[in-house]
């Protein structure tokens, strides 16, 4: 590998140290929706209009979904697919 | 086309605030959030909202903290918003305005997972804030004095823990300890890990402390706690010699006490009667007040229940938690008690309310009834309690917000030229239709009639020491009344005033004395009744008069003027006859005395010199007496001429200097105000004007929150006055008068009194600054949508609550608008006690016909149990000729987010404003958007759009196109094109093959779109608004529109292109950030000769519109406006390229999602009224303008939509 290489591979693990949700060659598909939605969700509570906009629609406070879209980040696709041997 | 965008109404909702003292101490004030305007608010000791600024951020303000320095006494406020900056503020009592202190970047813009912003905690001793994103990043910032005792921030300290999600961070009350912070935090890398996916189902929550150790100027992780799964929320406990210190962990149904190395104390959060055991309940909100003799807190839950909160503690051992209820209140985006014994609630959604403490003890034990429960085998206590309404609380004020804006229009139903803004506000029971007019709400006081006309009316004070009046004095054709104010109002005969003719003006003269002007002369009541009078020599008959407290001219017949002067020992001596070479005299005004000045300086004078009118400033000084100092051609005859010191900048009463001003109300109806120097008296070249009605204009001076004002009255009523810093001129919205004068007693501090045709009405103005008054009307359930009824004047609304079960609902609300909620002592208003969650998709659904200019309710369909209102129009069918329907459209059993389901459409004829049942249509997928069409009617059904037309037993489907890409949430038409908003793939255009019996999409869009909002503004242009707060228009090109309407036939060849979307494609040509989600838009005008604009209304409750330039000049002028403007915003020293008070970039801002097109922001060419002078002259000169000219471009540009 040549050095040039090297320090490509390195800055790239350092954005995905610096940056969640970077994404590699050997990213999975679960993976990708996983940051998605929890981009999404956080993109919901730091609009406050769409938290409001969420909120008239479902007819719940604005208090209660800040807290279940926050809680949602936890495992938002559910678990994990098996990782494959090779 | 290029678009001129401007906030005409700022949003009401509140997305955050802080407490502190930020003017000046000991003045309690909260800072509030409107998501991107800032806003200062003082409850007066009265309990009213003042608002004393109001900021545009050009950002999202996400969080904020106020701190204070040790030793200070005055707040500091800290932003956390969408800038990727953190911004510390400090108010400038000097400017009006919050100022930048510091700003330190610490990463990218936007509101992303894991750029902090999200959340901020202040130390209590101020010593440091903690910022914080959603997840992983936290930054500590600690602040100090430099030698020269300003702020010095520090560059940020990390406290970052990967792959875990914050809930609430604080800071601890730990006296001059290190600095703690508290954060709820939730790891997910576990879960991320597993795939049994039993971690996520067993997740941890833990507590963490965070000590800022500012010896070795680091953050360590001091400890770490597991605490109950379900927890969303801390609060910090006052510390240090006030408390125990420790912080509330607030989770679902409990609270627990946690302090590292002491042990936890847990308290249940008490019920409300009836509500299910398995329905979690949560605290959203907190605030505390701290007394001599101790603290408590108030809680709030997400149902809107207050609790009080109180700790039993020893030195720092909490032993027990002790929670009671407290009232209901509607629920809050945040609560503060404020020190001067005030509850300040922020409503999520309508109206804000300040309340007083009238009493803080809460209930007793008694109130509360423990309900033994068995819970997985083990028997609890859980106490309850029975809501009831406010005990301890007392409404005092009200801050009103149109939050959320879901469907508005601009229409004259109630016929009365300038149209009204009618807007479907709120959610669940605090839905309200609200009816807007521009101009300010005026209260009747009191209103009396009299025998006759009266020709006008004065209030006089007995004395210049006094605080209210001592007369009122109403003439007539040819007799005066004297009234005296007291507790009541009556008719007096010994005031020593001529009763036996008309009265031309009555005023206070010197310290004491009054001075009745009547056409054969001057009459002086001195303080002791002594009366002297004047006549004019040769049985002149006076016309006009204009005076002050120590000088008089008067107008004679023959159009000569004599001048006054009062004397040391208050006779009034004639000074001179000025002379201004003849000619007609048709208005005189003297200027004002001004502080500490013994003689106003100027007399104007409105005179016609062969057949054309000109005012002339006469000077009054010793030195230059009588001098025709400067003069002004005038378009018309003026009718009234008022000489009138208002401060522009800064109020009087806060150090702002006063400028004088001329106003000159003409004949035909317009206003013009001219700047007089103050020292040599000349008119400045340009001026403004105003067209205020049809009548000629009268002026009259009047105070307004203790400043000068003018009130200027014609056809309309408007009010002339200086507002936090801004010069405004608004209508009053109501009947025409005809005179006025300023009015103050002890009841009514600040009014006016009236003449309108043979009454007399004592007025007052409310909520100064407000560009619309509103009449609200209530409503059952959130309104969705709403169809306009045009023969009747009715408005059809579809109300519908997602979560809500329609029989309750039926029972607890009967019906709300009609009988106005009984005033049952025990029983809580059903608009705050709001509604047991039923679950998901479960809804309570009505559709309502409602008079809009009678507020009256015509007519109530209740739907199915379960079903849904969500679309509606008007329609008529070709075969049913002359006959008018209308439909609605509704799903059954709808899961909310769900594109599938299955629905009705109902459909009933109209006839005036009743609704009869005709047929129901069943529908195999959600009817999201109606419209009729060419005497069919569209129905967009999930993806679909279908072409109905009318059966005998029910619609019937006659042709449908299935390839609009997710979910149509729009249709509109025009001629024979249709539009079509899908719910992510923004607007695509269709055309009806009549031939072929096709729908054909000819056109897209190139963008991807989440459509709330559409509106066609012309045959190839269509406006729409998506759910991020961007507005666009996009056009046909040319050649397309061209082609399509030339080959009728042609179109049918577009069809099956599904992959890159239809075959031609529509291009962008305005684009702009409002930023908040817009919900409703439409085109018109919003006065009568106003210019046609695009008007819309938003999540947060604010109106807007995007009018279209007349001239490429003004273009050029407004982008080189804004291109100076960019980043001088409350920027203490100027910048070249700098940002607004939270540190976004405007630029940015208004390209969030899309880069801005061809729109000027309004708003931001609006903040140069509020610069410096300095800075104002040296953008004006930049522009080669004068700042004057400036100024007055931007009122343009206002007054041609209002």
């Amino acid at each position: 590998m040549s050095s040039d290489a090297k320090s490509v591979y390195s800055q790239q693990e350092h954005l995905q140290m610096k940056y969640v949700g970077t994404g590699h060659a050997d990213t999975s598909k679960w993976e990708w929706a996983v940051n998605q939605h929890r981009d999404t969700y956080a993109a919901y509570i730091g609009h406050y209009s769409l938290l409001a906009y969420n909120s008239v629609a479902e007819n719940e406070s604005i208090g209660r979904l800040k807290y279940q879209y926050l809680q949602k980040m936890l495992s938002p696709c559910g678990k994990p697919p098996k990782k494959e041997d090779d | 086309m290029f678009l001129y965008a401007l906030t005409l109404q700022r949003s009401g909702a509140i997305t955050c605030t802080a407490y502190g003292n930020f003017s000046a101490p000991k003045q309690h004030e909260i800072v509030i959030s409107h998501g991107k305007t800032l806003e200062l608010i003082r409850p007066d000791q009265n309990g009213k909202i003042q608002s004393i600024c109001q900021m545009e951020c050009f950002g999202l303000i996400r969080s904020m903290a106020s701190f204070r320095l040790p030793g200070s006494n005055k707040d500091y406020l800290v932003l956390g918003a969408d800038s990727g900056r953190i911004s510390v503020l400090e108010f400038s009592k000097e400017r009006n305005q919050f100022e930048r202190v510091h700003l330190e970047t610490y990463g990218k813009s936007g509101c992303r997972r894991i750029v902090p912003g999200q959340f901020l905690a202040s130390d209590p001793k101020g010593r440091a804030v903690m910022i914080s994103a959603i997840e992983k990043q936290k930054l500590v910032y600690v602040f100090n004095r430099d030698a020269s005792s300003k702020l010095t921030i520090s560059s940020p300290l990390e406290a970052h823990k990967a792959s875990t999600i914050h809930f609430s961070i604080v800071g601890v009350d730990v006296g001059f300890d290190n600095p703690i912070f508290a954060a709820l935090e939730m790891d997910y890398s576990d879960a991320d890990a597993d795939e049994t996916g039993q971690s996520a189902e067993e997740f941890n929550k833990v507590l963490t402390f965070y000590e800022l150790d500012l010896g070795l100027n680091h953050v360590v992780r001091k400890a770490s706690e597991p605490i109950d799964a379900a927890s969303n929320m801390l609060i910090p406990v006052p510390g240090d010699t006030d408390g125990p210190s420790g912080v509330l962990v607030c989770a679902e149904n409990k609270i627990a006490y946690k302090k590292p190395d002491h042990e936890d104390v847990v308290a249940l959060i008490p019920r409300r009667q009836g509500m299910p055991l398995d329905q979690p309940l949560l605290i959203t909100g907190y605030s505390h007040l701290k007394q001599k003799d101790g603290f408590f807190f108030l809680l709030q839950s997400e149902i809107g229940d207050l609790y009080r909160l109180t700790l039993t503690y020893n030195d720092e051992e909490v032993s027990e938690i002790n929670i009671t209820y407290f009232d209901t209140v509607p629920v809050a985006q945040s609560i503060t008690i404020l020190k001067t014994g005030f509850l300040f609630v922020a409503s999520e959604f309508g109206n804000h309310a300040l309340y007083q403490f009238l009493s803080i003890k809460g209930s007793d034990e008694s109130d509360m009834m423990p309900v033994e429960v068995e819970i997985e085998g083990e028997t609890i206590e859980i106490p309850h309690f029975a809501p009831r309404p406010l005990k301890n609380l007392l409404l005092v004020d009200e801050m009103e917000s149109l939050s959320p804006i879901l469907d508005m229009r601009v229409l004259d139903l109630a016929g009365e030229e300038t149209p009204q803004i009618y807007a479907l506000c709120g959610k669940g029971p605090r839905s309200t239709l609200r009816t807007l007019r521009h101009g300010l709400a005026v209260a009747e006081m009191a209103v009396s009639e009299l025998p006759s006309n009266p020709l006008a009316v004065w209030t006089v004070k007995g004395s210049s020491k006094d605080a209210a009046d001592k007369y009122i004095v109403v003439t007539f054709a040819n007799a005066t009344i004297v009234l005296s104010i007291g507790d009541t109002v009556e008719e007096v005969t010994d005031s020593g005033f001529l009763a036996t003719n008309k009265t031309l003006s009555v005023s206070l003269l010197g310290d004491d004395s009054l001075l009745q002007v009547h056409p054969n002369g001057l009459r002086t009541v001195r303080s002791d009744k002594r009366i002297s009078q004047f006549t004019p020599p040769n049985k002149g008959v006076i016309n006009l008069v204009a005076v002050n407290q120590q000088q008089v001219v008067v107008a004679l017949a023959d159009h000569t003027m004599i001048y006054f002067e009062l004397d040391a020992v208050g006779q009034l001596q004639e000074k001179a006859k000025p002379e201004i070479g003849g000619g007609q005299i048709a208005a005189l005004d003297i200027s004002p005395l001004g502080a500490g000045r013994s003689r106003g300086r100027f007399l104007a004078v409105g005179a016609s010199v062969d057949g054309s009118w000109f005012v002339r400033i006469l000077s009054l000084d010793p030195g230059s007496f009588m001098h025709i100092v400067s003069r002004q051609a005038l378009p018309a005859k003026p009718e009234s001429l008022c000489l009138i010191e208002i401060s522009i900048g800064a109020a009087q009463s806060d150090g702002g200097t006063p400028t004088l001003f001329l106003f000159a109300g003409l004949e035909n109806g317009v206003l013009m105000r001219i700047t007089v120097d103050p020292i040599t008296g000349q008119l400045a070249p340009e001026f403004r004007t105003r067209f205020l009605g049809t009548k000629p204009v009268k002026l009259f001076k009047v105070l307004v929150q203790e400043q000068p004002a003018v009130l200027a009255l014609s056809s309309r009523s408007w009010l002339a006055y200086n507002f936090q810093g801004r010069y405004q001129i608004t209508p009053l919205s109501y009947e025409t008068l005809e005179y006025a004068s300023g009015f103050a007693s002890d009841q009514c501090p600040e009014g006016f009194v009236c003449v309108a045709a043979n009454t007399l009405r004592i007025l007052t103005v409310e909520r100064l600054g407000e560009v619309f008054n509103q009449h609200s009307m209530k409503l059952s359930f959130t309104p969705r949508k709403s169809a306009l009824l045009k023969d009747s004047g009715c408005f059809v609304v579809l109300e519908t609550d997602h979560n809500s079960d329609m029989e309750k609902a039926k029972e607890a609300r009967c019906d709300v608008a009609e009988d106005e909620e009984e005033e049952n002592e025990n029983k809580l208003p059903h608009s705050i006690y709001g509604e047991q969650r039923a679950g998901e998709a479960k809804w309570a659904s009505r559709v309502r016909v409602i008079d809009p200019n009678e507020r009256e309710t015509k007519q109530i369909i209740e739907l199915d149990p379960n079903e849904a209102a969500l679309s509606v129009c008007v329609a008529t069918f070709y075969d049913r000729k002359g006959h008018t329907f209308l439909c609605f459209g509704t799903a059954v059993g709808h899961k909310v987010g769900s594109r599938t389901g299955s629905g009705f459409l109902h459909t009933y004829s109209v006839v005036g404003s009743q609704l009869t049942f005709v047929h129901k249509t069943p529908i195999d997928g959600v009817p999201r958007a109606l419209c009729s069409f060419q005497g069919r009617l569209l129905v967009g059904v999930g993806s679909a759009l279908r072409l109905y037309e009318m059966g005998k037993r029910k619609l019937l489907r006659k042709c449908e196109n299935r390839n609009i890409p997710n979910l149509v949430v729009t249709i509109s038409t025009m001629g024979d094109r249709i539009y079509v908003g899908d719910v992510a793939e923004s607007i695509s255009f269709l055309k009806y093959n009549r031939i072929l019996n096709e729908l054909v999409i000819f056109a897209d869009d190139t963008h991807p779109r989440w459509m709330t909002a559409a509106c066609p503004v012309d045959y190839d242009t269509v406006a729409g608004a998506d759910k991020f707060g961007n507005i666009f228009l996009t056009r046909l090109p040319d050649n397309v529109s061209d082609e399509i309407s030339e080959e009728p036939g042609a179109v049918g060849m577009f069809e099956g292109n599904d992959l890159q979307g239809a075959h031609y494609k529509a291009e962008e040509i305005v684009q702009y950030h409002v930023g908040e989600t817009v919900c409703s838009l439409q085109k018109a005008t919003l006065s009568p000769g106003g210019s046609d604009a695009i008007i819309y209304g938003t999540m947060y409750g604010g109106i807007g519109a995007l009018q279209p330039f007349v001239s490429r000049e003004d273009v050029d002028f407004f982008l080189h406006l804004e291109m100076h403007l960019r980043g001088a915003a409350g920027a203490r020293e100027h910048k070249p390229a700098g940002e607004g008070i939270c540190g976004r970039d405007q630029l940015s801002f208004r390209s969030y999602y899309f880069p801005v097109k061809d729109v000027v922001d309004g708003d931001l060419c609006e903040t140069f009224n509020y610069l410096s002078p300095s800075r104002q002259k040296q953008i004006a000169e930049d522009l080669d303008r004068t700042p004057g000219e400036v100024a007055k471009k931007l009122e343009d540009m206002r007054n041609r939509l209002l």
